[in-house]
């Protein structure tokens, strides 16, 4: 292609907060319509929004983890326009001064690691939702729901630094494993609590001259935002090539016909009157609460993985998927604490617990069995205790009825045999029973020693140690 | 018992009278008056159960609150729990509030009646109460005059008769000039010494509830209730609330009276200036001294606050759309169609003009030019009255230029009458507190008053100061 692609993102991400940013009403998602409202997200007359300091404290931690300039006069602003789930006739936001500015986002790219700018993060209430499309709105109806009015958002503004959609993707994904880091936001694109629009326009190479936009709104997934913005290139791609304009317009991503078109109305130039909310004081952040954020700020993602490389010794690919999210990265930790089997330790994680979390639609930390069981069970291995498969069925048991490790093994009769002389009384036997392959590996059939290994495991129904029949089968067939 | 001092309370306490007694009077006297057209909503029987509940208090010797055995009327733009608000607009028409305002709450917790809800320029915009959706107030000194706005009903129901006391908004003047056309008492207290909440808000950071009354005593009785912090109004303010009505001391020795050069200049009525000059040589026969401040800023008063008010409330009345309460356009095209018609048909002449106004600067390239500007010179004009309070303790003037004038007389040209609001815009403005004190009549017979200013929570100094005034028997 011979057009430079040039992508902004605006992220809006809701803060997982108990109550909503300017009333005590509950943020949860999913109840009956209209019954998380009160006067006050109502709009109603008369009524005063009241700040839920917490949502600084959210934007704050987010502003320290994208190591943003923290602008301590906070000062909420009025912006006003109309519609119907917009019960005030305008939303509270910030405008002139937010909460954070020029702030960065790593993310990994075709060129290695790339610096991504992020110009602003603000905050500001979500609206309420209209519903037009369902099966149960008449025509010319549209119905509103305002348990969404007033759920704390921030809204993460990047430059236009990305390049492609790839990018555009690499980026919204890492921002949303920050955001679940940091422990502010669920990151659930389906259920809304992450929206992305982009901002996405062509310019032949070598020119500096930002080409006309387009906005993208309606991408409900990671997979959908790179569908999108690939789906938008190619469209913008088609009309310059044809010598055509871009109009500047908001494009609807329509996930199932896998387009986007451009939203019902006429696009007029917004004017939206911003100023400073005569109802919100001033909020000053002040040494004392910049250094309890900072404090509270876990280890971020990146670090983490690079720990796990250089002082734990797991190949790139484990530090990764570890890491990914904070729970996992946890509950390896944690295991790791007793296990003392980075590896080891490594493997379960990201076999049965990533299995099983995925299974149960669970957060690692969540599930029955827990990290010290795990890491118990890993040691048992570890000291010969059971063997490798057999420590599945215990693990699987487990998972079923927690107990301590070695109580369980007991109960399931896993206990390994490393005993000499049980293991040699085994041996004997399989190699009597079969003495035209014993004949072969003497002759020099060496491959033969999995037959006889395979022969004795089942004789000891697995409980045989390995590492050992392996030993006394070599020196009992060579003699 | 503190209540006492109020002679109504202390009737009422002995058993000379009870309440309900006396809200079956009121109730006689709203309807024989009905012509003043002053109340929006009579709580008949609410009223009467409330009183009832008071006088059983009372006889069982229980203690009372410190409203015990007073009946008040609240103006329609501050709401209470299921029952109509209605701002003097057809926008809220069969809008009844889900929640009630601190205000109420605090004067029901303290045993107040509520006889009713007051008529009012709609969404507290006008000075004459002429903009009511509910027609005009007639002012009770003579019925061809206005009573002032936009608190008009709730100073007519003071000046009537029709109760004992009566919460108004001031965002301008709104209660001080009626106050000053009704020979009442009429007190906006400092920026945030009373919660807003539940009161439909016109210009946010102007805004401010205060009280109506026949006496500076109970006046400071029922601002003392109202006062305080309320953790639902950001703004209001964490100051100590004292007992304003327990401590009024009449005493002017040396109190140091600032008297403003720009408020005594053309356009004042001869009478009224003549009236004011005779009360401060008063006080200064009884002790005070009389200081000439400058107050330089005063010039553009009225200019800053028409655009601040209308830039807060173009956005304060967006809410008003149709969509959840009050009425709705017929057979609405579309949203957008049904948004202009609603609006359209809803509010008002003034209403409209203030929104237009209001969204004109805030508007994209005329923002600094206009509200930001207005913004520093409102800066400016609290950091002369700063000053000013360096040199003394209160400042005294007319409240309005003139007394009342007809009905229908200024209807037509916005402008003059926006100039009523000359002397009484500034405290809004700075945050002060200020107050009207009756201070005599013209040959017409139609009152006026003097307004006494003081810095943000002072209120004590203007009670203190009316306290005076009314000791002279001047009306």
């Amino acid at each position: 292609m011979k057009y430079e692609v040039v992508i902004g993102l605006e992220i809006h991400a809701q803060l997982s907060t108990r109550t909503k940013i300017f009333c005590g009403c509950s943020t949860a998602f999913g109840a009956q319509p209209n019954t998380q409202v009160c006067p006050v997200c109502l709009g109603m007359p008369g009524t005063l929004p009241v700040l839920n300091k917490q949502v600084v404290h959210n934007a704050l931690k987010m502003g320290l983890a994208t190591q943003s300039h923290i602008n301590r006069r906070n000062i909420f602003a009025r912006k006003n326009y109309f519609y119907a789930d917009l019960p005030k006739g305008y939303q509270i936001s910030q405008f002139e001064l937010p909460i954070c500015e020029h702030g960065f986002l790593e993310i990994p790219s075709e060129g290695g690691v790339k610096k991504i700018g992020i110009t602003r993060i603000h905050m500001e209430e979500d609206a309420g939702k209209s519903i037009h499309d369902e099966a149960f709105v008449s025509k010319n109806e549209t119905l509103v729901d305002l348990n969404r009015c007033g759920v704390p958002l921030i809204e993460i503004v990047s430059e236009p630094d990305l390049r492609g959609a790839a990018e555009a993707a690499a980026y919204v994904s890492k921002m949303r494993q920050l955001v679940r880091y940091l422990g502010i936001c669920d990151g659930n694109m389906e259920e809304g609590s992450l929206r992305c629009d982009a901002n996405v326009s062509l310019r032949p190479f070598g020119e500096k001259k930002l080409g006309t936009k387009t906005e993208l709104k309606n991408m409900n997934s990671i997979k959908n935002v790179e569908k999108a913005i690939n789906y938008e290139i190619k469209r913008q791609a088609d009309i310059l090539d044809d010598g055509g304009e871009i109009i500047q317009q908001t494009l609807l991503w329509d996930p199932d016909k896998n387009e986007a078109r451009a939203m019902r109305g006429k696009e007029d130039a917004h004017d939206y009157r911003y100023f400073p909310d005569p109802d919100l004081v001033e909020v000053y952040i002040d040494e004392k609460w910049l250094d309890e954020a900072r404090k509270e700020l876990p280890e971020l993602p990146d670090k983490r993985r690079q720990r796990f490389m250089d002082e734990l010794g797991l190949p790139a690919y484990d530090a990764e998927i570890l890491t990914a999210s904070r729970d996992v990265a946890d509950y390896f930790e944690q295991t790791l604490a007793v296990s003392g089997n980075p590896k080891k330790t490594s493997n379960w994680v990201m076999g049965e617990i990533l299995r099983l979390s995925k299974e149960h639609n669970l957060p690692a930390g969540a599930l029955s069995i827990t990290p010290a069981r795990l890491g118990e069970l890993i040691l048992a291995v570890e000291e010969g205790e059971i063997s490798q498969s057999a420590a599945k069925t215990v693990f699987e048991a487990l998972v079923k009825e927690d107990a301590p490790v070695a109580q369980m093994i007991e109960k399931l009769g896993l206990k390994q045999i490393s005993d000499q002389g049980a293991l040699e009384k085994i041996i004997d036997r399989i190699i009597a029973e079969n003495p035209k392959e014993a004949e072969s590996y003497r002759n020099g059939k060496t491959k033969l020693l999995g037959f006889f290994m395979g022969n004795v495991m089942r004789a000891s129904q697995g409980k045989a140690d390995p590492q050992k029949v392996s030993t006394l089968l070599r020196e009992k067939l060579s003699s | 018992m503190s209540n006492s001092s109020i002679s109504i309370q202390a009737e009422v306490a002995n058993g000379t009278t009870t309440v309900e007694e006396r809200v079956r009077l009121f109730l006689d006297e709203a309807r024989r008056q009905k012509d003043l057209n002053c109340f929006i909503t009579l709580f008949e029987e609410k009223a009467l159960e409330q009183a009832r509940r008071v006088d059983h208090k009372i006889k069982a010797g229980e203690t009372t609150g410190r409203l015990a055995g007073l009946v008040l009327a609240v103006k329609d733009n501050i709401v209470i729990k299921d029952t109509p608000t209605t701002c003097g607009s057809k926008i809220l028409n069969r809008f009844d509030s889900p929640y009630t305002a601190t205000v109420v709450e605090r004067l029901m917790a303290e045993d107040a009646v509520i006889l009713g809800k007051t008529n009012m320029d709609e969404f507290a915009m006008g000075s004459s109460n002429e903009n009511s959706a509910f027609g005009p107030v007639k002012n009770p000194h003579n019925s061809d005059y206005v009573p002032g706005g936009s608190s008009g009903g709730s100073a007519v129901a003071v000046a009537a008769g029709l109760a004992d006391a009566a919460l108004g908004s001031d965002t301008g003047g709104s209660i001080r000039q009626p106050a000053s056309f009704t020979g009442t008492y009429g007190i906006k207290p400092g920026y945030g010494r009373v919660s807003r909440y539940g009161l439909v808000a016109f210009g946010s950071s102007l805004d401010q509830i205060g009280v109506f009354a026949s006496t500076p005593a109970i006046t400071a009785r029922v601002l003392e209730v109202i006062s305080g912090h309320d953790p639902r109004d950001s703004t209001s303010a964490r100051v100590d609330v004292p007992s304003f009505s327990e401590v009024i001391r009449p005493d002017m020795k040396g109190m140091r009276i600032g008297i403003p050069g720009e408020y005594f200049q053309k356009g004042l009525d001869p009478h009224i200036e003549k009236s004011v000059r005779a009360i401060i040589s008063e006080m200064e026969k009884a002790g005070a001294t009389a200081v000439p401040v400058s107050l330089p800023m005063t010039e553009y008063a009225i200019a800053i606050y028409y655009i601040i008010a209308t830039a807060e409330a173009s956005s304060n009345l967006s809410r008003f759309d149709g969509v959840r309460y009050g009425l709705r356009a017929d057979e609405p095209r579309d949203l957008g169609d049904m948004y202009a018609r609603t609006r359209s048909e809803g509010f008002g002449e003034e209403v409209k003009r203030r929104i237009m106004l209001g969204t004109y600067v805030l508007s994209a390239g005329y923002y600094d030019a206009y509200y930001n500007k207005a913004m520093k010179v409102r800066r400016l004009l609290k950091e002369g009255f700063d000053a000013a309070f360096g040199k003394c303790d209160l400042i005294l003037s007319p409240t309005t230029p003139t007394t009342a004038f007809k009905l229908g007389e200024k209807t037509d040209d916005p402008l003059s009458m926006y100039l009523q609001d000359i002397y009484t815009v500034s405290a809004n403005l700075a945050g002060l507190s200020a107050i009207s004190i009756p201070a005599g009549k013209d040959e017409r017979g139609l009152p006026f008053g003097i307004q006494a200013q003081a810095p943000s929570f002072n209120e004590q100094v203007l009670f203190n100061c009316a306290q005076f005034i009314h000791n002279l028997k001047l009306i």
